[in-house]
């Protein structure tokens, strides 16, 4: 048994293009009001080098490797959390019309029963 | 010791293959603004699974490295933490007006991180065989590219300085520094496969990243601040490539899928807001806006005409339909506040009311969007070019603010204009329009706009704030005078 990931040439092209069109279909179907958020979300999914740099790091045996480690991780890091915290402020505040009063009934129906 | 590496490397392999997943899943629950709050959630979910896993890496280190694991497990946790922490902290402090300088440094961070892994496999010499040499030296690029570029674009959209820094013969240099750069990643592939190289390899890959750092901030100092909508997509496109080529660096395909999804999604909204401008990418890149020379433009009919905002704002509250045309000018006077509660008057009174947003509208696609839900607007008011401008006919009133450019009539019938071709909101073809303006000034592309001369049209100068406040006084004043 071996779960060791190998890809070379012609299947990381393969994945690099179904990823490449999956993301623009995807991505094409986001309404422009939503593209803020959108591209704070985004901005967020590539915070995942952070993975590549917590296994650089690991991986590092000199000091030099290890500050560009360190750094790698650090802005990875601040990639995930800023993208995160930013896209759910914003998704937070987008309500509809009808939403408005269904929340006001929500709120009077403890009080009726 | 085969069940010691076998166990990590099956879970690392399950939690990346699940956070691919659900990083696509994510993405696909934006298409609604309703679902869409639970895709970022879902996102998140992939994104915690993947990280805590990524951990499992210290079982299956190099031999050279084992004796170093104590220190850089400990350096990964203090960069998770503070990195994390600090970039948590600002964004949930960060005003919605300054989002887009906001989303260009997260993205930098993360052109950054990707020219770092690069950086460290190369210093490292880990790359195994030519195509992985090609393609981190080519990662790299784009991720430091990615990183002082959008540093850049930052200090611009914040004001640190906003003036496009332009010199003769910038081109040339720009061109000049690119291939130096690719010049010096040809020279580091020739020094790693042992061809005599007159400078030692760690100095090549030094001076490839500060070229590559440079190339970036060049390429992004002429850019003017109209175009930063532009700027700030590719950017997100470019870090997206970045990510996805280390990730095939590293054999990794969680981040090959992450960053290609990532670097699709910004090329097509690069597209998008490039066609919403009627330039191309190229032209937003290479040419500098507002360079073209100037023209006579033509002799407009009609005069200004002012009037009080207090008898438009009741004019308004008559009306059957209200269309209004938002622009950054009224996020930069703060006043979506008081319109949205102008808004909610009218809509009392029985006035349809609805937004009408044009894609440029703001500092980064769909700001204005944004900035209106922020001040409670609900999202089913808020309408895009395409879907309300064949309504701006039926509409008693147009009701223009902070906008300017987006509303020229000039960009479909005056051919020798800077915005010809550019899609605009139809404002002109309301029964009556009003324009909320500071002043008899021009628009961002220096511009006179015809719409203003025309006869239906009335200006109401002041700032958007105040002047929403004397709308919504005049409209209560009339409903109190009317219940007495």
């Amino acid at each position: 048994m071996n779960f060791a990931i190998s890809m070379s040439g012609f299947v990381a092209l393969y994945v690099f293009m179904l990823a490449a069109f999956a993301g623009w279909v995807i991505i094409s179907h986001v309404p422009a009001i939503l593209h803020t958020p959108l591209m704070s979300g985004s901005n967020f999914v590539h915070g995942i080098v952070v993975v590549g740099g917590i296994f650089a790091l690991l991986n590092a045996t000199t000091v030099l490797e290890q500050a560009i480690g360190f750094l790698a991780v650090l802005l990875g890091a601040g990639n995930v959390a800023g993208g995160y915290a930013v896209t759910r402020r914003m998704l937070a505040m987008f309500q509809t019309s009808s939403k408005v009063p269904h929340a006001h009934a929500k709120a009077h129906h403890p009080k009726q029963g | 010791m085969a069940m010691l590496t076998l166990i990590p490397q099956f879970a690392i392999g399950f939690a990346d293959l699940v956070a691919a997943f659900l990083f696509m899943y994510g993405l696909q629950r934006m298409s609604s603004p309703a679902t869409a709050p639970s895709g970022i959630l879902v996102a998140g979910i992939g994104m915690a699974a993947a990280i805590l896993a990524s951990f499992l890496y210290l079982c299956d280190v190099s031999a050279e490295a084992r004796p170093h694991l104590p220190v850089n497990v400990g350096l990964a946790l203090v960069a998770l933490v503070v990195g994390g922490g600090l970039a948590w902290w600002s964004g949930k402090k960060v005003a919605m007006t300054a989002m887009p300088q906001m989303v260009a440094l997260y993205n930098g961070m993360g052109g950054g991180a990707a020219g770092a892994i690069a950086a460290v496999e190369l210093y490292g010499d880990k790359a195994q065989g030519n195509t992985q040499l090609v393609v981190t030296l080519l990662g790299g690029l784009i991720g430091a590219v990615s990183l002082s570029g959008s540093v850049i674009a930052w200090a611009k959209l914040d004001g640190v300085f906003n003036k496009p820094l332009r010199v003769s013969g910038q081109q040339i240099v720009n061109a000049l520094a690119l291939l130096a750069t690719l010049g010096v990643g040809g020279a580091i592939v020739f020094a790693a496969t042992g061809k005599v190289s007159p400078i030692a390899l760690p100095d090549l890959i030094t001076l490839f990243f500060g070229l590559a750092l440079i190339f970036g901030i060049l390429m992004t100092l002429p850019i003017g601040g109209a175009d930063m909508p532009v700027v700030i997509s590719i950017y997100n496109a470019f870090t997206g490539l970045a990510v996805g080529l280390e990730g095939f660096v590293l054999q990794n395909p969680a981040l090959m899928i992450a960053g290609m999804v990532v670097g699709a999604a910004g090329l097509l909204l690069t597209l998008l807001m490039a066609k919403a401008m009627n330039r191309s990418v190229m032209n937003v890149l290479f040419t500098n806006f507002g360079d073209a020379p100037k023209h006579k433009q033509g002799v407009l009919q009609g005069t200004l005409k002012p009037v009080e905002a207090g008898d438009a704002g009741i004019f308004m509250r008559y009306a059957k339909e209200v269309i209004i045309v938002p622009g950054y000018g009224l996020a930069a006077a703060q006043g979506q506040q008081k319109l949205y509660e102008f808004v909610k008057l009218l809509k009392a009174a029985g006035v349809v009311v609805k937004f009408a947003i044009h894609p440029v509208a703001g500092r980064m696609p769909g700001q204005m969007d944004v900035l209106l839900a922020e001040a409670g607007v609900p999202y089913d008011l808020i309408f895009q070019l395409e879907d309300i401008n064949d309504e701006f006919a039926n509409a008693d009133v147009a009701l223009v603010i902070g906008a300017n450019d987006v509303v020229n009539p000039a960009a479909r019938t005056d051919k020798s204009s800077t915005i010809f071709g550019m899609p605009i909101l139809n404002a002109d073809k309301a029964k009556k329009v009003y324009v909320v303006k500071r002043g008899e000034g021009k628009g961002y592309a220096g511009i006179v706009n015809a719409l203003f001369y025309d006869d239906n049209c009335f200006m109401v100068y002041g700032d958007a704030a105040a002047v929403m406040t004397q709308m919504i006084e005049a409209v209560r004043g009339l409903a109190a005078r009317s219940a007495a």
